[in-house]
């Protein structure tokens, strides 16, 4: 214990080097705005500025890196509430109620709600990061393919229920979603699939943001377009006025949310720790669990500030914890950390066990940056919150063409392919007439995401187990975990069943 | 087309005269890339490809080897199709080469549907060929050498689990080679990524991996995991005591390029500069510490002999697949 916090104590030395302090502001700055764009995301981000960082030392370079991935996460929210499009997978489960929030006038009390949550959730997962690395890393080695699998069925289990009240409607958009998912190249086949009309541009499958921005980008942009058409209609953005008086009671009731905010840490770290799940289950499955657990669960969907704290806490959190199976395991946690993997290439680092005692300075100090990148990201980004806050008031065609702007620039950037754009216009038009014949359309989104990877996780199991499906419930950590996840699976059934007798 | 392009050229020209008249230096007549070069990755981000295209992209920013950035591009769909394709699409282009890997032979001879022919493409590069090792995990008291593993293995039949790359993959074809040549009958099982291979392996989900150095060298230096033996001509530096299959009396090595290729019809001044730029850039010490580091083999092969070495590698594949019965 003693030896940990004063390793730590010389991460704080190198922190407070004026370089590194520097280069920690800057990180979050650019992250912040990086993560506020929809569609460029920390991922694009930080392979972006990735060369740039050979001008630094190493400790410097992974300093500013991490604080742009952090920035990123605090930023991701931004566009997920204002605009109602996720900017990252991360942010997804944010747009559910921080969008009908904004809608209501209360983006301020959204925006603070998300920043002081990613600063709950970032400084439980760095304390946690900093006392319990060494046995968690063991817990992220130990897990397999059947653990990942059922860990994904407990994040689609945590999500019964959000579609709506048409049960075939949602099935209906889950399939599209988890067909949509399918299509690309098989690694357990080691063949191209569903690569329709052979159209080269399937071969990389259909990305998460192309569907993403696709739908919540273009296809709210037709929607209100068609309201103002009609007048009457209320706009896409509506006015919140940031004022002392508002914050402080906006504050209070944040505050009253702590249980939520916890519980989203506690969740995203976890998750985040298990190499390839990173923040996006974490944060989905953190609202999934904040909607059970709610006394007013009726409220999600509509603007319950549970719904924006829980997957806000939950994705900082899993940011923190990506890193340790990186570092450690030499393993990416989330793409992010798979290129910042690529950054410790060229500084001439080897990830492993190893890392912690071979380059104590690096770890510690980029454990010690993650500190500091928690407490200046919250102090900016509630800072500029009246200045996003400004930006909701430009009128709707100056906004229009901007935000159009954005989300091809979004879905043309993590592939630099056209055939990419074109596929996020036709998602736009179908998601527009999705909605308005009432399907739901989170359920696809979601699918898309958890998809690819639950199928490789899903047939792994299988061909290890020669068929058997019971090697989801006879190892130590895939068993209860399988369980909870078929026990919430059925639960609204039982419930149903019950309030009928 | 011809016209613009003609019609750039002069341009081109007209501005690199004017510019010895305004006195400014222009080295010779050398051709010099005019705009950002497009570096595309033959695999996603993170990966092994990914990290080496982003070191020499470094490398080249770092020592202002070139007046221009070079981007690199990751299109790693269809185990490098979309790649071959979209180089196919360039022909002719001058600003754009690619980082490739053994499925440069393997993908184009798996799906003919795709029409690509390797030697229209501009040979840049090899800058080095990665090695394969046996792994097992060093808990495995019992298991210190080949025969020890292939003694492991047949008692376990088919619940021997062997990680490897997706299937029909380099891990694949060695996992084939070593089933037959010791009578085994291990079960192969696909993963996303070498990295995710060794970290099976080190978590003990798997019996055995043949993965390259880099992707083990986290857990080998933590005494994790061990390497048995390597499927190179002679023994490696870093590991030493693990024997080749040579010299345990089969005749296999395997190795995977790391080679960088210009697009199709790229000019011979375009394909002679990058020619020269990488030529620099494998002799910079970062590179050959870079080599040094991941254990990686293969001298510097340029034009004609990378040729004939793509020719050669691409006829052995042939050979390979056809054994497995990945292709008729």
């Amino acid at each position: 214990m003693l030896e940990i916090l004063g390793l730590l104590a010389q991460g704080f030395v190198v922190v407070f080097e004026p370089q590194n302090l520097l280069l920690i502001i800057a990180g979050c700055t650019l992250g912040l705005f990086i993560g506020a764009m929809p569609g460029l995301g920390s991922v694009n981000g930080v392979a972006i500025l990735l060369p740039l960082t050979f001008l630094v030392p190493p400790t410097g370079a992974i300093i500013f890196l991490a604080a742009i991935y952090y920035g990123a996460m605090y930023g991701g929210a931004i566009s997920s509430i204002m605009l109602g499009i996720p900017g990252a997978s991360t942010a997804v489960a944010t747009t559910f109620d921080g969008r009908p929030l904004a809608k209501q006038g209360l983006a301020d009390k959204a925006l603070i709600g998300a920043a002081v949550a990613s600063f709950v959730g970032g400084t439980i997962s760095v304390v946690l990061f900093t006392f319990f690395a060494p046995p968690l890393a063991h817990v992220a080695l130990v897990f397999g393919a059947p653990e990942e699998f059922a860990l994904m069925m407990l994040a689609f289990a945590t999500f019964v229920g959000l579609g709506g009240d048409d049960i075939f409607k949602t099935l209906f958009s889950i399939t599209i979603g988890l067909v949509l998912s399918a299509i690309g190249f098989d690694i357990i086949s080691g063949e191209p699939r569903l690569v329709l009309w052979d159209i080269t541009g399937f071969l990389h499958g259909v990305n998460f943001l192309v569907l993403a921005i696709g739908i919540y980008g273009i296809g709210e942009m037709l929607w209100t377009v068609e309201e103002h058409a009609l007048g009457g209609g209320k706009s896409m953005l509506s006015d919140a006025t940031v004022t002392v008086a508002r914050t402080i009671s906006a504050l209070k009731e944040i505050l009253k949310t702590w249980k939520t905010s916890v519980m989203g840490s506690l969740l995203g770290y976890f998750v985040g720790i298990l190499p390839a799940a990173g923040a996006t289950p974490g944060s989905l499955m953190a609202y999934g669990i904040a909607k059970q657990i709610s006394k007013e669960p009726e409220k999600f969907g509509n603007g319950a500030l549970e719904g924006v704290v829980a997957p806000e806490a939950a994705n900082n959190a899993a940011s923190t914890g990506s890193m340790l199976p990186m570092l450690t395991l030499g393993i990416p946690g989330s793409p992010t950390t798979a290129i910042l993997l690529g950054g410790m290439v060229i500084w001439g680092l080897e990830p492993g066990p190893r890392l912690f005692v071979d380059h104590s300075e690096f770890v510690w100090g980029l454990i010690a940056s993650l500190y500091a990148a928690n407490l200046f990201t919250v102090i900016i980004n509630i800072a500029f919150i009246p200045v996003f806050i400004k930006v909701l008031k430009t009128p709707f065609t100056i906004l229009a063409p901007v935000i159009f702007t954005l989300c091809l620039i979004g879905g043309y950037a993590p592939t630099q392919d056209m055939h990419d754009v074109w596929l996020m216009i036709v998602f736009g038009i179908v998601g527009y007439l999705m909605r308005k014949l009432d399907y739901p359309l989170a359920p696809a989104v979601l699918a898309i995401v958890l998809g690819p990877l639950a199928e490789p996780a899903l047939r792994q199991s299988l061909i290890i187990s020669d068929g058997s499906f019971m090697i989801f419930f006879e190892r130590f950590y895939a068993g209860p975990i399988m369980i909870a996840a078929l026990i919430l699976l059925f639960l609204p059934l039982f419930k149903k069943v019950y309030d009928r007798h | 087309m011809f016209k613009t392009q003609h019609t750039l050229r002069k341009v081109v020209c007209a501005v690199g005269v004017s510019a010895m008249l305004a006195g400014i230096p222009v080295i010779g007549h050398a051709w010099e890339p005019q705009k950002p070069v497009e570096f595309v990755v033959m695999a996603g981000k993170g990966g092994g490809a990914d990290k080496a295209v982003r070191l020499l992209q470094s490398i080249i920013a770092a020592d202002k080897m070139a007046p221009v950035p070079f981007t690199p591009v990751n299109k790693p769909g269809g185990s490098g199709a979309e790649a071959l394709v979209h180089m196919k699409g360039k022909q002719g282009d001058n600003h754009t080469i690619m980082f490739t890997l053994n499925s440069f032979y393997t993908t184009p001879l798996r799906q003919p549907g795709l029409g690509i022919d390797i030697a229209t493409f501009t040979p840049v590069a090899r800058m080095a060929e990665d090695t394969f090792l046996l792994w097992v995990h060093s808990d495995r008291k019992d298991i210190n050498s080949v025969a020890d593993f292939a003694k492991a293995a047949k008692a376990k039949g088919n619940k021997w689990i062997m990680a490897g790359t997706g299937k029909n993959s380099e891990d694949n074809l060695l996992t084939d080679f070593l089933n037959k040549a010791y009578g085994l009958d291990m079960k192969y099982v696909p993963y996303k990524g070498g990295g995710k291979v060794a970290k099976e392996l080190a978590g003990k989900n798997a019996d055995s991996t043949v993965n390259n150095p880099s992707e083990q060298l986290g857990f080998y230096e933590a005494g994790t995991t061990k390497a048995l033996a390597s499927f190179t001509d002679k023994r490696l530096p870093l590991f030493p005591n693990a024997p080749t299959f040579k010299e345990l009396g089969k005749d296999y090595v395997y190795y995977m390029q790391r080679t960088v290729v210009g697009a199709p019809g790229m000019s011979k001044e375009a394909a002679a500069y990058y020619e020269g730029l990488f030529t620099k850039v494998f002799n910079s010490p970062k590179w050959q510490d870079y080599r040094n580091k991941k254990s990686l083999q293969g001298d510097l092969l340029t034009g004609d002999a990378l040729m004939s070495y793509w020719k050669r590698e691409r006829d052995v594949h042939e050979i390979m697949l056809k054994e497995m019965g990945a292709i008729k």
